[in-house]
């Protein structure tokens, strides 16, 4: 039990040192032209990160297609055709749960 | 703020259900109070997944705080993006950082490396509630809820990022950085611990300083 409350705290303190640390040192001043053109594309680089590990990797970190990888793919669909982002988002839960449920 | 609570509500439920997930998962391992005050202070649910799958199987205390510091370390540079944005001193700069999810600074984001912090601290106002008491409802009522994932729970999370991912992605160079973080990710995923593929993906967006902006 002292081993849990340990960990929390460490990783507590590490989580705020993580989030606090560009804020303290970038924020307040602007950025020069060209860390500009890098920050702007963080977003379309670690969200397509994001998209690709949770959609379409496993617990151990290898390729796994599965229901919820259906999902997705039908939230994009769904996206190419104008759906707003709350569509896009009820249709992967539901797609996924329906092939989940047709197991 | 409230841009940001109504852009961040549709993940509430989910942010919710994630959250029982969590305290179903954590009780037998860490107790009742643990898993609640990690939700309260930590706040950040893949890294509380990591650590609690370490010490479930029974590794050390040092391991599951290095799998929880990996996963949360992509928040370095959302949050350097994001800082330009804060106004203040350096502690409430600090203080605001603490607002950074993945959600949030998506949410936030209007493109060309600009954020609305308005937006982005009512994204995190939207989900921060939602993941305590869904991690305190997890604890009290356990199994009881049964399977999140019958609900498609998994597929919420990406469906949101591709949606936002759309928005960002428009023009050539924001399509290719793109295709590139997620190439990144995908093949680092199984030969590096959970974390390290998303953050090297972040790698990407250096190219943005050959040229001109996208």
């Amino acid at each position: 039990m002292t081993q849990t409350w340990g960990v929390i705290a460490a990783l507590a303190l590490a989580t705020i040192a993580i989030k606090a640390a560009g804020p303290v040192m970038v924020g307040g001043r602007p950025l020069p032209e060209r860390a500009l053109a890098v920050i702007a594309l963080l977003a379309p680089a670690l969200l397509a990160a994001l998209v690709a590990v949770e959609s379409l990797t496993g617990k151990d970190g290898a390729l796994m297609i599965d229901a919820r990888t259906a999902g997705v793919v039908a939230a994009g669909a769904a996206l190419a055709l104008r759906a707003s982002l709350m569509v896009a988002v009820v249709v992967a839960a539901a797609v996924t749960a329906l092939l989940r449920a047709l197991g | 703020m409230r841009g940001g609570l109504r852009a961040a509500a549709p993940l509430a439920p989910a942010v919710f259900l994630v959250g029982v997930s969590f305290g179903i998962a954590a009780l037998p391992v860490m107790g009742a109070v643990a898993p609640v005050v990690m939700s309260a202070i930590v706040h950040a649910g893949s890294a509380q997944f990591a650590a609690l799958a370490v010490l479930a199987d029974g590794g050390g205390a040092g391991a599951a705080i290095v799998a929880g510091i990996l996963l949360n370390l992509r928040f370095l540079p959302m949050a350097v993006a994001y800082a330009p944005w804060i106004p203040g001193g350096a502690l409430r700069r600090a203080a605001e950082g603490q607002a950074t999810t993945d959600a949030s600074w998506a949410i936030a984001s209007r493109g060309g490396g600009r954020f609305d912090r308005d937006t982005l601290l009512g994204a995190t106002l939207a989900q921060y509630p939602a993941w305590l008491l869904g991690t305190l409802a997890g604890v009290l009522i356990g199994e009881g809820l049964g399977d999140p994932r019958d609900v498609g729970l998994d597929a919420i999370f990406p469906a949101f990022f591709l949606a936002l991912l759309v928005e960002e992605a428009r023009g050539r160079r924001g399509a290719a950085v793109a295709v590139a973080g997620a190439v990144v990710a995908l093949a680092l995923s199984p030969l590096v611990p959970p974390g390290i593929p998303v953050l090297a993906a972040s790698v990407i967006a250096l190219v943005g300083l050959r040229g001109e902006r996208p």
